[in-house]
């Protein structure tokens, strides 16, 4: 396969950035996204150019390193599939394709294609836990979970923490992503004693961050390679009005 | 005596480690406040440690060179974590966990922290419910189990095919917590580069931010390393990418003596290679052989028709399939150990009945599990008499709530069906036994360095179980290293902060400057990866699932030669002051070219087969390795003498007072 890449060179945090064509040959359909990279970045250090750089490390879909804009769509065409796992049988022969980084003010750009996305350590910091010391736990059968509201918790914590969702929110929110952590923590009675403080707090960190307000575009939930419902939005939303009220 | 003191407590194995905590000294709460330690790690055993040494009021840093914590390797691992619970009332202990895990690691792993190993698993599962972990749950609300290879018991935790992920998150989140509370300063986005040892004992490391690419000297009284294991010098390995050996290598060349290098774990079930451009391996659940049956045509022409893309393997009648696992090992069948249903792929395959384009892969085939499944199901359905079809929709809806993950990733990855045609897989490096060289306090030969995890070498001998790395993590982090580090500690507590404008940082930070100037410098033609594909195929050749003394005489010369290349030749461009991913690349293949040797002399060394390190020379007439006890029970620790073919072998006996030492069977 041949293909033209239009993709984003930016130097530095505060470099000014721009889109530089390259075109790439002898592609296999077999290869991941990230190994046609790698084809083109072996050409560039061999020409004595710079690579691109781009975040990645499991290449499996589970770390939530790897995180490009494709053609405008957060981590490319396909669904339930992260960066490093979409196939370049995905793509016709010839095509030209757009590759950028996630964009959102709380997540700026390192370098070309990474960018920083510690802002969401951060509101896990503010909530996404359950307060146990090591060694405090009761035995593992102690409290049953019904099967149900386990599995539930469970597929919202299937999420990767790539930072898909704010880049392809119009309003750059970040409720998905503090959705899965609240929504897990609700289902489960192990979350319950700290259900108010961790929406609240989490929430506020949020803001602070300076990630926008959800409007219910669903974006998020279409590009999320996780699949993570909006669902868990509206949970979070019961949650926060629960805890008003409390 | 060997200088290599294991300070295993004395008394019989069960009471060893109570015995120990009673007596290891311990620090008061006040005190803990002026100690500091550093992890380097946020897998398992980083985030385990560093949460728990934080909760108990230690000063912590935490490293990793991830963006974040939470994307340490240890996110990917899958199938489940292995713990003595015996929920399931299937005969389970904690003497079991330890006689198979003992027995799977070929009788070559020191049996008191194994023993201890089991003995803390329990608390481990209850650690990880409390904080939120969502294990999968039968109908009753109760924790499930599934059996992993190596056991004859259910004893595996697991949430869903991501089993990992959530117990980092869960390890992750109490990490984040104590961040929040500032008892954590995390340094993400940094890397170690050195160890810096001051009087004897190990005081801080040198770490390169890897944003701004400036060096930076970190003290504290204890340094603990989380690191990881080194798959990734074999090039393709189920690892991530960025996996590595530089901390423990730095650290080994400081003092720390490496233990048993040469023991690495090829899994059997990963997705088969696909050609030249491929950069890792993906790994398809050992759990998969709970249901999968393993299998390749019993014909010659069988196989070469399929090779040749003339016939599938729906196509070969039933009588006609060998299902050479079931055959050799009655008993455990699909469940053997990862070393053994490895080598048995490799016996196939070698003997040309593989079964895709390059005769690499074998089939693991659910068609059988599918049907199972469907009856049981029409049975809880009251469906009588349900077709052949509805069994088979039933079937795979079981299937799929199982493994759906693990399916769709096969797909992806593959292109085709795993429903429709039976799943290709072929081994692949997965895991390294062997690690830093520490005693049963997780102390290295450096005094005031710890090692847990997979950079450590204690727990699993030659070869591991299946969902004992997670269980290891956990327990050296959770469990283990808060009481032993006390011991250490507690002679510290009027040491005062560590400095970092002595000479010794000073030296360390210039050592680790010029080696970064050197890459830069060398300004040759060819990119990093190059010498590390170079490096890989060597290892994979020669130092991989068998070995022999010409193989590894070769490996070692050939190694040697891509080194002396590396350095001549290497290409880095860009700043070394900047974000700089080739630079960071270069400074690990520069390390595993300089290991690799090491694990080849260390394989030649070992005159005998154990576990995953198979010498052709030594075998059965059945093909199994033969051990040989009388003069290879011992862990072999390498000091390094300035080169890595000039590393001295120590040895510590490996005794063991609670099983005999038998040839492993697994008819
Ligand atoms: C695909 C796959 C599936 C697996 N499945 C299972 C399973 O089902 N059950 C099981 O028990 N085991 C499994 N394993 C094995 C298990 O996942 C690992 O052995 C285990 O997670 C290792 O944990 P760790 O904490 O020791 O290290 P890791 O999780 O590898 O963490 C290493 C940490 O060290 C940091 N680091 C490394 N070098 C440096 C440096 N120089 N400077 C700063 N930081 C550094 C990294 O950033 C990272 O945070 C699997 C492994 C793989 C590859
Ligand atoms: S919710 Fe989905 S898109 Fe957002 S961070 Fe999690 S996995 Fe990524
Ligand atoms: S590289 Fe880990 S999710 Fe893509």
């Amino acid at each position: 396969m041949k293909l033209t890449l239009k993709i984003w060179r930016q130097a530095g945090p505060k470099a000014k950035g721009q889109i530089v064509d390259y075109p790439v040959e002898g592609i296999s359909e077999d290869m991941s996204f990230l190994e046609m990279l790698d084809v083109l970045n072996d050409r560039l250090v061999r020409e004595g150019q710079e690579p691109v750089a781009f975040d990645h490390d499991c290449r499996e879909g589970i770390c939530g390193s790897c995180g490009i804009m494709i053609e405008g769509r957060a981590h490319g065409p396909n669904r339930k599939a992260a960066t490093c796992e979409l196939r370049m049988r995905s793509f016709p022969d010839g095509d030209t394709l757009t590759v950028e980084p996630w964009r959102a003010r709380p997540f700026p750009v390192i370098k070309d294609l990474v960018v920083d996305r510690t802002a969401f350590d951060r509101i896990m910091q503010a909530g996404g836990y359950v307060s146990v010391k090591t060694g405090q736990a009761p035995d593992a059968n102690a409290i049953p979970v019904p099967k149900h509201h386990a599995e539930e918790a469970m597929d919202a914590a299937a999420c990767i923490g790539c930072g898909a969702c704010v880049a392809t929110c119009p309003n750059g929110s970040a409720m998905l992503f503090v959705a899965a952590k609240v929504s897990q923590f609700a289902l489960l009675p192990q979350g319950h004693a700290e259900r108010k403080e961790r929406v609240e707090r989490m929430l506020a960190q949020m803001d602070t961050e300076g990630f926008g307000a959800c409007s219910n575009t669903y974006a998020c939930e279409a590009e999320c390679p996780k699949q993570i419902s909006v669902e868990h939005i509206a949970r979070l939303n019961r949650e926060f009005v629960r805890a008003k009220a409390l | 005596m060997s200088i290599l003191d294991s300070k295993v407590p004395e008394g019989p194995i069960e009471r060893k480690w109570t015995a120990h905590k009673n007596h290891i000294h311990l620090v008061n709460p006040a005190n803990k406040r002026r100690i500091d330690v550093i992890v380097v790690g946020t897998g398992l055993a980083g985030s385990s440690a560093a949460a728990s040494l934080a909760e108990m009021g230690y000063n912590v840093k935490t490293f990793c060179y991830q963006d974040s914590a939470r994307r340490a390797h240890s996110i990917a691992a899958q199938g489940g974590i292995n713990a003595a619970k015996n929920y399931q009332n299937d005969g389970d202990s904690v003497y079991r966990l330890f006689y198979d895990t003992l027995k799977g690691g070929d009788y070559r792993s020191r049996e008191a922290n194994t023993y201890r190993l089991a003995e803390v698993s329990a608390s481990i599962i209850d650690q990880c419910v409390a904080q939120g972990v969502p294990f999968a749950r039968d109908y009753g609300g109760l924790l499930d189990n599934r059996s992993f290879g190596g056991a004859q018991v259910s004893r595996t935790f697991y949430a869903r095919g991501q089993t990992g992920q959530q117990l980092l998150l869960g390890a992750y989140s109490a990490l984040m917590r104590q961040v929040g509370k500032g008892k954590v300063k995390m340094y993400d986005r940094h890397e170690m580069l050195d160890l810096v040892v001051v009087g004897g004992k190990a005081r801080g490391i040198i770490a390169r931010n890897l944003v701004t690419g400036k060096l930076e000297r970190h003290g504290a009284h204890a340094v603990l390393l989380c690191t990881g294991g080194y798959g990734n010098v074999f090039f393709l390995s189920t690892n991530a990418m960025g996996c590595n050996v530089t901390a423990a290598w730095k650290s080994h060349k400081r003092g720390a003596f490496m233990a048993n290098p040469c023991y690495t774990q090829i899994h059997p079930t990963c997705i088969p290679v696909s050609g030249d451009h491929q950069s890792k391996l993906t790994l398809m659940s050992e759990s998969l052989r709970n249901d999968g049956r393993i299998w390749v045509p019993k014909k010659l022409e069988d196989a070469k028709a399929i090779q040749q893309g003339k016939k599938k393997g729906s196509d070969i009648a039933e009588e006609d399939r060998d299902y050479y696992l079931e055959r050799r090992y009655p008993s455990f069948g699909n469940l053997v150990p990862r070393d053994v249903a490895s080598r048995a792929a490799k016996e196939r395959c070698d003997a040309g009945f593989g079964v895709n384009r390059t005769g690499e892969a074998v089939y693991l085939d659910f068609s059988a599990a599918i049907e199972r499944y469907g009856k049981m199901e029409a049975n809880v359905h009251h469906i009588d008499n349900p077709s052949k079809e509805k069994v088979r929709e039933l079937g795979m809806k079981v299937v799929s709530a199982k493994y759906g993950n693990l399916f769709d990733m096969y797909e992806n990855i593959v292109g085709e069906n795993p429903y429709e045609h039976p799943m290709k897989i072929y081994p692949a490096v997965h895991y390294t036994m062997g690690g830093l060289w520490v005693d049963y306090n997780l102390q290295s030969t450096v005094p005031g360095m710890y090692v847990l995890g997979e950079a450590n070498f204690s727990d699993h001998g030659a070869n591991r179980l299946g969902a004992s790395a997670l269980m290891q993590g956990l327990a050296d982090g959770y469990f283990v290293i808060p009481y032993t580090i006390a011991d250490q500690l507690a002679g510290e507590i009027r040491t005062g902060p560590i400095k970092t404008d002595t000479t010794e940082f000073e030296q360390a930070e210039q050592h680790v400057r010029s080696r970064i100037e050197q890459l830069m410098n060398t300004k040759g033609t060819e990119p990093v990866d190059h010498f590390h594909k170079r490096l890989g195929k060597v290892m994979w050749d020669k130092c991989g699932m068998a070995r022999n003394a010409k193989g590894l005489q070769e490996a070692i010369e050939e190694i040697r030669r891509i080194r002396e290349d590396f350095w001549k030749n290497v290409r880095v461009p860009g700043k070394a002051d900047e974000f700089n991913q080739e630079l960071e690349k270069a400074g690990r293949v520069a390390d595993f070219l300089e290991l690799g040797e090491l694990m080849c002399k260390d394989a030649l060394h070992r005159n005998e087969s154990c576990g995953g390190h198979f010498r052709e020379e030594y075998q059965t007439e059945e093909g199994e390795a033969l051990r040989d006890d009388n003069n290879f029970a011992y862990v072999g620790a390498w000091e390094w003498k300035g080169d890595p073919g000039a590393a001295e072998l120590h040895k510590e006996a490996l005794k063991f007072t609670v099983l005999q030492l038998s040839q492993r069977s697994y008819k």
